[in-house]
């Protein structure tokens, strides 16, 4: 074998998210058939909010589980010797960093500014005759195919970047044409009326919104893709790490900790707040102090203290830790968890509001008239009546733990320095702020990929609310 | 009423043993203090005695729960439990790891936190509450569209950034106030003024939007209508209803906030070197000082639960219709 | 007819749109409306019909997605759709005033109900002298509200909901309107508040003279109180009359249909008239009569041609083709009839009073504790039910009457150990069912079942009808295989009427009507000896009552049910019960045969409730007795007798002792001291 799987514990976890939402996808096709089950979907994509922005969060998703699929490669080794066993590479890669490795592998020195070609601080040269000399240095990689990169890197930069757009073009033309077809064949219809559809906003989904996000998206990716082949296009950080690739890197780390964090809390919040607001009496009164008790610790306190903690621990037991991978990614996944005691506290209670409504709710009442027992009554009735709370609460405090990481890794309670994450890269990157000329592409990268995938999930989150509260839809 | 607060008071109890207890969880047996001393003294390889003198020094060299070895109520009191944990009830911080008076240095890193907390609140809620009723007086037009667009875009802008944004702009392109720094009396403004406004921008957008969706929720109601069929105009309308109605909400979610001001805002004031308690907490998370984070974690809890106290209180002072019992 | 002088009010083609442009609800389409000075005019509708629209579009206060299309609407010379807003506004409160049927939400609840008044006043007060002030007490004197010095300064959720409803009818007063629109301003109360309310209006429009539209589903209501009406259906008025012709010879087949689904007690042994189907959606483009499809004496014709209006002989004016002079059958004398089967008279042989009795409560008590003070002691309890007796026999239907909040649903559940007793015994054949667990209680679940109020409540809107249906059978283990209960499911739609496919579809695709039949078949699934039937047509317009009301007393004479049927309206009780049980505070106050209680009702709390009851026959009308004040709190009941407070009739012998129970015939008992006199 080429390559050895290797499972990291949250990538067990996003396995079993992907098998969960596989599951969903499963019972939603399986609800086409069930008007009011997929009426609050189509509801989500029935607004042109929903679909682009649907579309651009598909782009961090298959990024953030590309970089989930772990493995070591295996070593060359010379092909005679057949005894001796296969030996794998110490160091754990993930498919992106297989598919974007020229980035990975392309270090610099220090820091250079995005399509520099000189590093960012002066460095003595030694010249061809001897000397030494203070001035900026050549990048190993950044421009390097540029003979004077002074007069040629301008336009050299416009034709890769018009280069792209056209790649970018052909490809989406060509992929849309492809997904017209299928969507015809579905349909039944003729390739030209449906393509006449889309174009002109007929017919119930506006796939329009949709499609013009793909282009746009595919068209950005060819252009950086055929830039970064030979510029920094973000520059390098103090290290000379490409700061693109960090920042894509970052993805998954964001992505994790908006996801997991409900993950992890979702069994606990639903147990108890359902068990809190339907049997009510002392259960309700041990769950409501379980969380008063939890929610009075000011929640960064908490984190910090479990997250010194654990390093304690770390520190302490460093041997049980078989790489700095695994040691990053154990702290990923305790961040998550605490995290999650954090804020589970919120659906918890609004779960509990509900389900002491909902017992009261006629048609609870008539399965108790009928003998049905506490617990069909909860898993047939109460449970699939407040899924729309757990939805709407995951996809609002999505935006808000991804926030939350950047924060907490400026304090340095966030996930481990040596993981890429964009708490991180704002962390490093402030240091630098005093530095005259300022040293402002990593947190520019950070912002701006931060930034639209909060705003992303901030307008999704909003259609899937609009959708699923039965509360807005009856307003005229 | 009286009764009503005698009771939360009363229940304030248990939580804060349960509080204190968790963090005596987290804090002396998830990692016990030998833990923390071979943490402290860095090395691996720290030897038993350095362990020991290290627990003598800050007063970890005594068994967790029961000292056998003390005579009387001392076998009880004698007892880290005793001396960390309970005493925080009687507000009694101790000193910190680096022997300084917790409780001393809170009176005076208080008042620099609400210098900054307590105008962000003011301004910040006064900024948000005229904005959104703008935008509900102007609802579906454009103005409320690019308002909404605008606000979903600022609240989904990482506070960092604003802080950073803020400080490159104003104090470095502009040179218009310091970067950061304290000073003491009324020298201190030119040293508030940017935290302040970065607070109030930084809580724009998710506090706007929050109010619009209250109003918006409240001119749907019936009695709007009512209001309408009396010819009431509708700035009239707004004011005189929408408004009284959804101050509720937006009243008592400042209460609950209030007491927490004093905790300050850890991020601005370790990014503006303001000398507050929000500051104090970052310092201590990154010299890794337990008992400082200690001492906060249950002034926080304390403070949490009378925010739930004054928010019960103040719904009867603004809401007819609720009585405490 | 009229002089065209005295016209105040002239709606002509009225035509509104709401929603969606390209889908939109056709609410009203070509509505005329006339009103004249100080008169009361009904317009009378099933609910979804488009009334409360009209009188909104009066109002201009519409919906944000409303659009007013075509038409006029004069208040006197005003055309009020030509008004800028700012000359809106002086019309609406002022010459024009509104009151709406929930007084709940109506108010502002952060507002003293005297700032309320106040506002109004001042906005349209200019001129007057009084200062506003004395003007709000002067108002709210007017519309009969005690110490209104005191009460001024209360806020609305201390008022109950027929003092909230005088408060809006003195707002609504302040501008000294011309006209008054009453939106259902009733609907909300209870029957005797409901007759207050009734009769205060009546009165400040015999003071004022000014006009009423007054906007309602109750014909007793209209017959009592309007001079003219409009009938609505799906967005047209389709029958104007005055209300003496309208209720001696109703024209338009749908005012016929309505009128003979009331139920009353002279149909006790005939099944109701119901109007098939379902009002028409009003998204849809109409051809011909809206009606068509489900009128019996509809012709090819009306289902392609509008029909226009015409005047009968009898004075009204109805819109259907029957009456077209031009149509070779002379229309006068082929009415449509309400030709029904002759009813089935009930087979009680076998159920005749004196058997046994299924269902045997005794002095059953719900009470709900009151937590006060540091440690949340119990203080005091909520007397929800406060000794009830009664018997239930198979077969028979005892009805539980009263006003809301009386504790009449609480029984209800109860019996079913839904709300778990305090105290008394319910006996069950031979077992105690007070105090069983849950666990304990379950065999019994078969045997006493529940129907509900709202069908919309009362099914889980994730399942599938058929899982629903079957819900019991798999609990209660009757039919353990899924094909069992599928062929049973498919029975039991069949026997409250529903087609089997309905199984495999989900709660939504219904109407309220079908809804309820599904409820009923949900609790017949389990083939149970005695249903609660807590309100159970209470939310349904009268020709879907109709249905369910035929549909439940077929299912007692096929099965020998015994009913406990709770309800406020009287006229269902006429048609359906065999016993009657008036509650009052938690207490039932008389029980007895249902020809007892409403020929000759002892008890002054049951005159007065049987006299509240608006009737559309005048000949059966009584003289009201109207009852001050509002029911007490079940926290702090009056002493002695609880009614006495009230009671017209009362001795000083009702404010020292509750009075016994006293034994009038075999079947009729009484608590009230003065039924021995």
């Amino acid at each position: 074998m080429p390559l050895i799987p290797v499972v990291l514990w949250t990538d067990a976890l996003v396995y079993l998210l992907i098998l969960l939402i596989l599951l969903i996808v499963g019972f939603a096709l399986y609800t086409v058939r069930h008007e009011h089950l997929r009426a609050p979907w189509l509801r989500v994509f029935r607004s042109r909010v929903g679909m682009a922005t649907s579309v651009l969060l598909g782009f961090y998703v298959v990024v953030g589980v590309l970089d989930t699929v772990h493995f070591r490669l295996k070593l060359d080794q010379p092909a005679t010797d057949v005894s001796t066993p296969i030996r794998y590479a110490p160091e754990v890669l993930s498919l992106l960093d297989v598919i974007t490795s020229g980035l990975r592998e392309r270090q610099e020195k220090s820091y250079s500014a995005p399509f520099a070609a000189h590093l960012f601080v002066k460095e003595a040269i030694e010249q061809p005759d001897g000397t030494l000399l203070r001035d900026y240095p050549r990048l190993v990689h950044g421009g390097a195919h540029l003979d004077d990169p002074a007069r040629q890197r301008g336009l050299d930069i416009a034709w890769r970047a018009l280069w792209g757009v056209l790649q970018g073009l052909l490809i989406s033309v060509m992929s849309l044409s492809g997904l017209i077809w299928m969507m015809a064949r579905a349909r039944g219809e003729s390739v030209g009326s449906t393509r006449a559809a889309i174009l002109a906003g007929r017919g119930p989904l506006p796939w329009r919104y949709a499609f013009a996000m793909l282009a746009i998206l595919i068209v950005l990716i060819l252009v950086a893709a055929e830039l970064s082949a030979k510029y920094h296009i973000m520059g390098t950080d103090k290290v000379g790490e490409d700061v693109f690739y960090q920042t894509l890197k970052s993805i998954r780390t964001g992505l994790l900790i908006g996801t997991l964090t409900t993950l992890v809390m979702l069994p606990a919040a639903l147990l108890l707040g359902i068990m809190a607001g339907y049997f009510r009496g002392w259960i309700d009164d041990v769950i409501q102090y379980i969380y008063t008790t939890l929610n009075s610790i000011p929640g960064v306190l908490l984190i910090a203290a479990a997250i010194l903690l654990l390093e304690v621990y770390m520190s302490n037991n460093a041997d049980q830790f078989a790489s700095l991978v695994e040691r990053a990614d154990l702290r990923l996944l305790f961040l998550c968890l605490i995290l999650g005691v954090t804020s589970w506290t919120g659906l918890c209670r609004l779960l509990r509001g509900e389900s002491l409504k909902l017992r009261e709710v006629e048609y609870v009442q008539a399965a108790t008239a009928l003998g049905v027992g506490h617990v069909t009554v909860i898993t047939r009735h109460i449970l699939p009546n407040v899924m729309h709370l757990v939805l709407i609460t995951l996809v609002l405090d999505f935006s808000g733990l991804v926030l939350a990481e950047a924060v907490l890794s400026y304090v340095n309670i966030g996930v481990d320095p040596s993981m890429h994450s964009w708490g991180n890269m704002i962390n490093g990157a402030r240091l630098e702020l005093a530095r005259d000329p300022v040293v402002w592409w990593s947190l520019t990268a950070a912002f701006v990929f931060m930034f639209v995938l909060v705003l992303a999930a901030n307008l999704f989150a909003d259609v899937v609310r609009d959708a699923f509260d039965p509360r807005l839809r009856t307003a005229l | 009423m009286t009764a009503y607060i005698i009771r939360r008071l009363l229940y304030a109890i248990p939580i804060l043993i349960g509080v204190n207890l968790i963090t005596f969880v987290l804090f002396f047996v998830v990692n016990s203090p030998d833990d923390m001393a071979r943490m402290q003294l860095g090395d691996k390889r720290v030897t038993e005695t350095a362990i020991e003198s290290w627990k003598q020094a800050h007063g970890y060299a005594k068994p967790l729960l029961y000292n056998p070895e003390a005579a009387g109520i001392g076998r009880l009191t004698e007892t880290i439990f005793f001396e960390k944990s309970i005493r925080l009830f009687i507000f009694d911080f101790g000193s910190s790891d680096t022997g300084r008076d917790i409780g001393h240095d809170i009176a005076q890193r208080m008042w620099p936190s609400l210098a900054i907390a307590v105008p962000v609140l003011l301004v910040g809620l006064a900024f948000n509450i005229s904005y959104a009723l703008l935008i509900v007086f102007f609802r579906a037009t454009y103005i409320d569209f690019a308002s909404v667009v605008l606000l979903v875009a600022m609240m989904s802008v990482s506070g960092l950034f604003y802080i950073i944004g803020g400080q490159f702009l104003l104090s470095k392109l502009f040179h218009l106030v310091p970067i950061s720094g304290y000073d003491t009396g009324l020298q201190a403004w030119k040293f508030l003024i940017l935290p302040v406004i970065i607070g109030v921008i930084s809580g724009i957008g998710a506090g706007t939007r929050w109010y619009r969706t209250l109003f918006l929720e409240e001119i749907s109601r019936d009695y709007v209508r009512t209001a309408r069929a009396k010819g009431l105009s509708e700035s009239r309308v707004l004011f005189g209803h929408v408004l009284k109605n959804a101050l509720i909400p937006i009243l008592t979610g400042v209460v609950v906030v209030l007491p927490l001001l004093f905790m300050g805002s850890l991020i601005s004031e370790s990014f503006f070197g303001i000398p507050g308690l929000g500051s104090y907490t970052i310092d201590a998370i990154n010299s890794q000082d337990f008992a400082i984070v200690r001492a906060m974690v249950f002034l926080g809890a304390v403070l949490y639960i009378v925010g739930l106290i004054l928010t019960d209180l103040s719904y009867t002072f603004v809401d007819p219709r609720v009585r405490l019992a | 007819m009229s002089t065209r002088d005295d016209v105040l009010l002239r709606v002509e083609g009225l035509t509104v749109q709401l929603g969606d442009p390209a889908r939109p609800a056709r609410v009203l389409e070509a509505v005329d409306l006339s009103l004249r000075q100080g008169e009361t005019c009904a317009l009378l509708g099933e609910s979804g019909c488009g009334k409360s629209m009209t009188a909104l579009s009066l109002m201009r206060l519409l919906p944000p997605s409303g659009r007013v299309l075509g038409g006029s609407v004069r208040l006197r010379d005003t055309d009020l759709l030509r008004l800028t807003e700012a000359e809106m506004r002086r019309v609406r409160g002022g010459r024009m005033a509104m009151i709406f049927q929930e007084p709940q939400t109506s108010l502002n609840p952060v507002m003293s109900v005297g700032d309320q008044i106040g506002e109004a006043v001042r906005l349209h007060g200019e001129g007057r002298r009084a200062p506003a002030a004395e003007r709000v007490l002067a108002l709210m004197k007017a519309v009969g509200i005690p110490d209104p010095a005191r009460r001024v300064k209360e806020y609305p959720h201390q008022l109950s909901g027929g003092m909230k409803q005088r408060i809006m009818i003195a707002m609504a007063l302040a501008g000294d309107p011309e006209l008054l629109i009453a939106d259902e301003p009733t609907t909300a109360l209870d029957v005797t508040i409901q007759a207050q309310v009734l009769g205060l209006l009546k009165d400040l429009r015999q003071r004022s003279g000014m006009a009423v539209l007054l906007i309602t589903h109750d014909l007793g209501v209209v017959a009592e109180t309007a001079d003219r009406l409009a009938v609505m259906y799906a967005g047209q008025i389709v029958e104007t009359a005055t209300t003496a012709e309208f209720f001696k010879s109703p024209g338009h087949p749908y005012s016929r249909r309505l009128m003979s689904s009331l139920p009353a007690a002279d149909k006790r042994h005939a099944r109701l008239a119901v109007i098939p189907g379902r009002v028409p959606s009003l998204e849809r483009v109409f051809h011909g009569c809206r009606f068509a499809e489900r009128c019996d004496s509809a012709s090819p014709r009306c289902h392609c041609d509008e029909p226009a209006w015409h005047r009968l002989s009898s004075g009204q004016s109805v819109r259907c083709h029957l009456f077209d002079p031009l149509e070779n059958l002379p229309s006068q004398e082929r009415r449509p009839g309400t030709q029904d089967r002759p009813g089935t008279p009930n087979q009680l042989a076998g159920f005749q009073r004196g058997s046994e009795p299924l269902l045997r409560v005794r002095g059953l008590k719900v009470y709900f504790p009151i937590h006060r003070g540091v440690f949340r002691r119990v203080v005091g309890q909520v007397h929800a039910v406060d000794g009830v007796s009664f018997d239930l026999h198979a077969g028979r239907t005892l009805a539980l009457v009263g006003e809301s909040g009386c504790g009449k649903t609480t029984t209800g559940k109860g019996l079913l150990q839904l709300t778990v007793p305090s105290g008394g015994s319910i006996r069950y054949q031979d077992t105690e069912l007070n105090g069983l667990r849950h666990r304990q209680m379950r065999p019994f679940r078969k045997d006493l079942q529940i129907i509900f109020q709202d069908p919309y409540a009362a099914m889980n809107p994730r399942m599938l009808v058929g899982d629903l249906i079957g819900e019991g059978l798999q609990a209660l283990k009757i039919h353990a295989t899924r094909a069992a209960r599928e062929r049973r499911v498919a029975e039991l739609l069949e026997l409250v009427g529903m087609d089997s496919s309905a199984a495999a579809r989900y709660p939504h695709e219904f109407s309220g009507g079908q809804r309820q039949r599904i409820c009923i078949a949900r609790a017949l699934a389990v083939e149970p000896r005695l249903i609660v039937c807590d309100e159970p047509t209470s939310a349904l317009d009268v020709s879907v009552q109709a249905q369910i009301l035929n549909l439940l007393k077929d299912l007692q004479d096929r099965l020998g049910l015994a009913y406990l049927f709770i309800t406020h309206d009287i006229a269902v009780v006429s048609y359906l019960a065999h016993a009657v049980a008036v509650m009052y505070l938690g207490r039932v106050v008389e029980h007895g045969s249902v020809d007892e209680i409403l020929e000759d009702p002892r008890h002054p709390y049951t005159r007065a409730l049987l006299s509240a009851v608006p009737v559309v026959d005048p000949t059966r009308r009584r003289s009201l007795i109207r009852l001050e004040g509002d029911m007490p709190s079940p926290i702090d009941r009056p002493q002695g007798c609880h009614f006495h407070p009230r009671c017209p009739q009362a001795i000083a012998a009702c404010r020292n002792a509750y009075p016994e129970e006293q034994r009038l015939s075999e079947s009729r008992l009484v608590h009230c001291w003065l039924a021995l006199a």
